[in-house]
């Protein structure tokens, strides 16, 4: 405002120069948008400040290290109610970050078999996706998930679940199975283990190769799978079993022991799922169908099957218009696991809501929220560009 | 091509032969579209016996077994569904608290949407030029409609709940993102770097985190933000979050749109000697928009459906009444029948707008498929 | 164009950064901002059944929500004119310290750290509560201390999360949480077995166990985990409305102790033969003027709803769903803690 009131003083002519100059009048326009916006965050700081104050609370990052005095039903890291309310945060981004992984892979998979599904021949197929796809797509995920999970809790309840060889036991509390514990010896299992990566890598470099020169196909597939499992389960073997399971057992509330996955993760995951799968399924067929007819029409001339056709000339081309709309899908995918907090699977965001309660630090823990979903989101998005430039240049 | 019979002189044309008839009618499209070969024909039955068990527990759970009528969930005595709430409570479902007697104003501020709507949607329609002028009173018209004032009585917002909150919430921030949109549209492209930057931290910051997150900030930190005597009333909070979430993906839909404008129509503006907001407003923007409603549309389908999560704020919308009515010790337990409205309400109005949508897409796809 | 937008928007933003800045002292003045506006705002409940809940007209009603009424017809002669603000656990405290709520009525138990730390002043406490363990009987025990392994299903946002691990710490037990949002998701997930036992107030057990079609088939068990003291707040530094909030309940169980109800409270306003009465109902003195309300504050305030007792019994009593006993929340000369300081 200072600089209005002394511009319009200091008379006309160079004024409206300064006003008419494009140049000028650019660097003007941003002074004052950036004069706005720091007015504008100043008021907002002002009365945060002497809100604050009013209402006597403490703000800063220094609670993360007080005890959180709850708990925490499922944890992928050491946690007890003695824990800090930081490490109860990082319980939740993990619980985020699994839910959110499990979900992308189970959404891709189902979007990819969906959009394929959708451009099928059989009419009945394709219409039983459509009509798969309309009825997630149309209907808000929150309800999707509510309703998932009002379906698994009418599973049999404790006292009549299904066991599986009293190894994998299913209830309305979850699915439990067997753990594995670890004992001396099994480093070497995992050895063969990447021992049978690195090999298959470089098989699989070798086919690359011979196929490039020859023509010649090689099983990759099985080979791959042979080397990956079959080299540690033989090395397991040779080495006496050096990995003992942890089994459930019946105790008098619940199963205890081994590795439970509860109703709510199931729940948010099947309802994530299928709702992005739905929109993954619509940009796979538009992308299928984006590529030009002569293709498909040319690899049948070359005599490759429908499958193979598919897979090797449809879909690799059809990617590069996928993989940009399926990056927003997954990060939408991520955010939508905020919605955990209807059904009390713990998350990030419904772990901060309790710390929120308890500490009352209601703009440090939101700093957080946002903090770590949008590096979340930067980071997905990164990764999913170097990966859209790659094949890109594959392509050409 | 070098088949003799080709070459061969036949001094009339064959009469022309009814094609065989499995490729033609039902049995013909049967072949062709569900038994074309062997493991065609195994998905088809598989198919089938899926939409049959599907069908056939829901047909029987929702209208065979299900019970209609009563005044609490014990009048329900068979296996089926328990329809008979809906006769109780379709109020509260639709217009949440507002007073009874003034509920007409939600139905005439929803029948007046239409004529506001069409001069947009659709071609040809009839006095779209008047019409227009009514669609931009219309934000103020609904306004007074359901809040009061003019005469009205007034009603507070604490009263909206139910589908009337979902829609309200849906329209006005989409109605109100427009305007932001377009700017940030332009401030993304804009040649000024401040503006460009502050236009892209903006977008990106709002579209990296979930809605609910603002959510939160509506309803927790707005308050500390504010000064203390300024206490906005919580549906305005959440427009103005929900507001600012569907700017940002509204700036996304109309960049596209703007990208998609050929250069030569920006140089011509220039050539033409127009300044730069007179060719947005002139040149561009009528052409980008056009192309971005497609988009805009998908973008308020995702933003109503995400209206539902203002239940977790303790606002009453659909869901929000619903759940609160399954607590009710007269119907606790319907939980199924109650989604299952909520769920079709939805569905109504999320699919015919996402089939507008794809019409729209078609029309304005000028390549041929 | 652009320019004078840019401009006038920077001198609002200027002006209300300013006006924010000097207003922040004259906001202390809850009791005449509730005048001026002819309404009061009271954060209750998203629902919970007896202290906020709606009729099948929609409108909110129960133990909770009725002191609110009670409180705008002390101060503006009307029980109705209330606003109703519907606060989670997680928002009700920001509401409050913004000022989007003049007062907040919502099952909040009086904590140190609430009344400390947060910033808020405990008016009093209206209803006694503590923390239990509702479950099957078919689980075969009986007590909480038997809990071993058992899942239990919580409403977060609460202290009962705190309680609970404390309880299981300290008995050296183990047990899965299961953290639900709503009371009604956390219900449902108690009825569907996904949990053994289902904790919160004692209050909101016994208004669950009713809502059982199969209410025999469940118990509370005897152990009382916490004290969980129940009780309207309000904005610490503003003592004049806290005075107003503080002695509208105080007159609500003195009412009860000096018989005075809804239906005979016209009759008693008039001058009679008990002082106490005389003082209390204003035709003796002046103590609703020297709160700066009128005079008539106390009869408008028993009009609206009865004394405590008979809003005890509406909502809450054994004639309704939940069939609560008064228990502790009884006149102290009836066995109960239930004790208010007399107004004189």
């Amino acid at each position: 405002m200072a600089t209005t009131s002394l511009t319009t003083e200091t008379g006309g002519f160079e004024v409206r120069r300064l006003w008419t100059d494009e140049r000028s009048r650019a660097i003007i326009f941003q002074l004052l948008v950036v004069l706005g916006l720091a007015l504008f965050i100043a008021f907002i700081v002002s009365n945060t400040i002497a809100n604050l104050q009013r209402a006597g609370l403490a703000s800063g990052f220094g609670f993360l290290t007080e005890p959180a005095f709850f708990d925490i039903n499922q944890r992928l890291i050491q946690y007890t109610s003695e824990s800090t309310f930081g490490r109860a945060l990082i319980v939740g981004l993990l619980n985020t970050i699994l839910v959110s992984s499990l979900g992308i892979v189970a959404a891709t998979l189902l979007g990819f078999s969906a959009g394929v599904m959708r451009l099928s021949q059989n009419w009945i197929l394709s219409r039983l996706v459509t009509a798969y796809v309309e009825m997630t797509r149309n209907v808000p995920v929150l309800l999707q998930i509510i309703f998932w999970w009002s379906i698994l809790t009418e599973l049999p309840k404790v006292r009549d679940s299904l066991s599986l060889g009293g190894a994998f036991i299913l209830n309305n509390r979850g699915v439990r199975m067997p753990s594995p514990v670890l004992e001396p010896g099994f480093g070497w299992v995992f050895g063969a283990f990447i021992v049978g990566a690195i090999a298959t890598f470089l098989v699989a470099k070798w086919a690359k190769r011979r196929q490039d020169e020859t023509g010649q196909t090689f099983p990759m597939l099985w080979v791959g799978l042979v080397l990956i499992i079959g080299l540690p389960v033989v090395v397991h073997f040779i080495l006496g079993q050096p990995l003992a399971w942890d089994m459930p057992e019946r105790m008098r509330f619940n199963y205890r022991g081994g590795f439970n996955i509860t109703p709510e993760l199931i729940a948010l995951w099947f309802a994530l799922s299928t709702y992005t799968g739905a929109f993954i399924s619509e940009n796979v067929r538009a992308g299928i169908m984006a590529v030009s007819k002569g293709q498909s029409e040319a690899a049948f001339a070359l005599g490759l099957r429908p499958n193979q056709t598919m897979r090797m000339i449809i879909i690799p081309q059809a990617m590069r218009v996928i993989i940009p709309p399926l990056t927003s899908q997954f990060l939408n995918l991520t955010k939508n696991s905020s919605l955990a907090i209807a059904i009390g699977y713990q998350d990030l965001v419904s772990i901060g809501g309790t710390i929120l309660n308890q500490s009352g630090q209601a703009l440090e823990v939101v700093a957080i929220w946002m903090g770590v979903y949008l590096s979340l989101s930067l980071l997905m998005s990164g990764y999913m560009n170097w990966y859209n430039k790659r094949i890109a240049l594959v392509e050409r | 091509m070098t088949d003799q019979a080709f070459h061969r002189q036949q001094a009339e044309l064959l009469p022309q032969q009814p094609a065989p008839a499995t490729t033609v009618g039902i049995v013909g499209w049967a072949r062709t579209n569900l038994f074309s070969s062997w493991s065609n024909s195994v998905v088809t039955l598989i198919a089938i016996y899926i939409l049959w068990l599907v069908i056939s527990s829901f047909v029987q759970w929702a209208f065979i077994d299900a019970d209609v009528s009563g005044t609490d969930r014990f009048a329900c005595t068979s296996d089926g569904a328990c329809w008979a709430w809906i006769d109780q409570r379709i109020q509260q479902f639709l217009y949440g608290f507002y007073p009874a007697g003034e509920t007409w104003r939600i139905n005439i501020a929803f029948v007046l949407l239409f004529p506001a709507l069409a001069p947009w949607m659709f071609e040809n329609v009839p006095g779209a030029r008047y019409l227009r002028w009514f669609s931009i009173a219309y934000p103020v018209i609904a306004t007074i409609l359901l809040a009061g004032g003019l005469g009205l009585t007034v009603v507070t917002t604490d009263k909206f709940g139910g589908f009337m909150l979902n829609l309200t919430v849906g329209l006005a921030g989409i109605v109100l993102s427009l305007p932001f949109g377009i700017i940030l549209a332009l401030g993304r492209q804009s040649r000024l770097p401040v503006i460009r930057i502050l236009s892209i931290v903006f977008i990106e910051s709002v579209r990296g985190v979930p809605l609910i997150t603002l959510l939160f900030v509506s309803n927790i930190i707005l308050p500390i933000f504010l000064p203390p005597d300024v206490a906005l009333d919580s549906v305005v909070r959440v427009i103005v979050m929900v507001t600012a979430f569907a700017s940002a993906y509204m700036a996304e839909v109309i960049r596209g749109g703007l990208q998609a404008i050929p250069n030569g129509q920006y140089e011509a503006a220039q050539a033409m000697g127009l300044s730069y907001w007179k060719s947005m407003r002139l040149i561009i923007l009528p052409q980008a928009l056009k192309i971005s409603i497609p988009g805009v549309v998908n973008t308020f389908i995702g933003l109503f459906k995400d209206t539902t999560l203002v239940i977790i704020i303790g606002l009453f919308d659909i869901l929000g009444i619903a759940n609160a009515m399954v607590s009710n010790p007269d119907w606790l337990g319907l939980s199924s029948e109650t989604y299952v409205v909520v769920a079709l309400f939805f569905f109504i109005v999320c699919f015919s707008m996402s089939r507008y949508s794809v019409h729209l897409e078609r029309k304005l796809d000028t390549t041929k498929r | 164009m652009k320019y004078t937008a840019i401009t006038s928007a920077a001198v609002v933003a200027a002006a209300m950064w300013i006006a924010g800045g000097t207003v922040g002292g004259a906001h202390a003045a809850t009791l005449d901002d509730v005048k001026s506006a002819g309404e009061l705002k009271c954060g209750i409940n998203t629902g919970l059944p007896g202290f906020a809940f709606t009729d099948d007209k929609g409108n909110w009603i129960g133990f909770d929500v009725a002191y609110c009424r009670a409180l705008a017809a002390a101060v503006l002669g009307n029980p109705d004119k209330v606003k109703y603000v519907n606060l989670t656990g997680k928002n009700r405290f920001p509401a409050l310290a913004s000022g989007e709520i003049d007062v907040l009525s919502r099952n909040t138990t009086w904590t140190f750290s609430r009344d400390v730390d947060l910033g808020f002043t405990f008016v009093g406490v209206s209803y006694y509560d503590g923390q239990g363990f509702l479950g099957r009987t078919a689980l075969g025990i009986k007590s909480a201390k038997e809990l071993d392994g058992a899942s239990v299903c919580i409403q977060t946002g609460t202290t009962t999360e705190l309680n609970l691990a404390d309880f299981f710490r300290a008995n050296n037990m183990k047990y899965e949480p299961v953290p639900i949002e709503t009371n009604e998701e956390a219900r449902k997930a108690y009825v569907a077995e996904r949990c053994d036992v289902y904790t919160t107030d004692a209050s909101g057990l016994a208004a669950t166990k009713t809502t059982f079609p199969d209410a025999d088939n469940h118990m509370v068990f005897p152990e009382i985990i916490s004290k969980e003291p129940l009780g309207p707040l309000v904005r610490q530094g503003d003592d004049r409305w806290a005075d107003v909030a503080r002695w509208t309940l105080n007159v609500l169980i003195n009412a009860e102790e000096l018989g005075l109800t809804q239906a005979n409270v016209a009759k008693m306003a008039i001058k009679g033969k008990n002082p106490e009465i005389n003082r209390m109902l204003g035709s003796e003195g002046s103590l609703g003027e020297k709160l700066g309300l009128s005079n008539t504050w106390a009869v408008d305030i028993i009009k609206a709803g009865g004394n405590y007792s008979e809003i005890f019994e509406r909502y809450l009593g054994k004639n309704t769903a939940l069939g609560l006993a008064r228990g502790q929340n009884a006149l102290y000369k009836d066995g109960g803690i239930l004790y208010a300081p007399p107004i004189r």
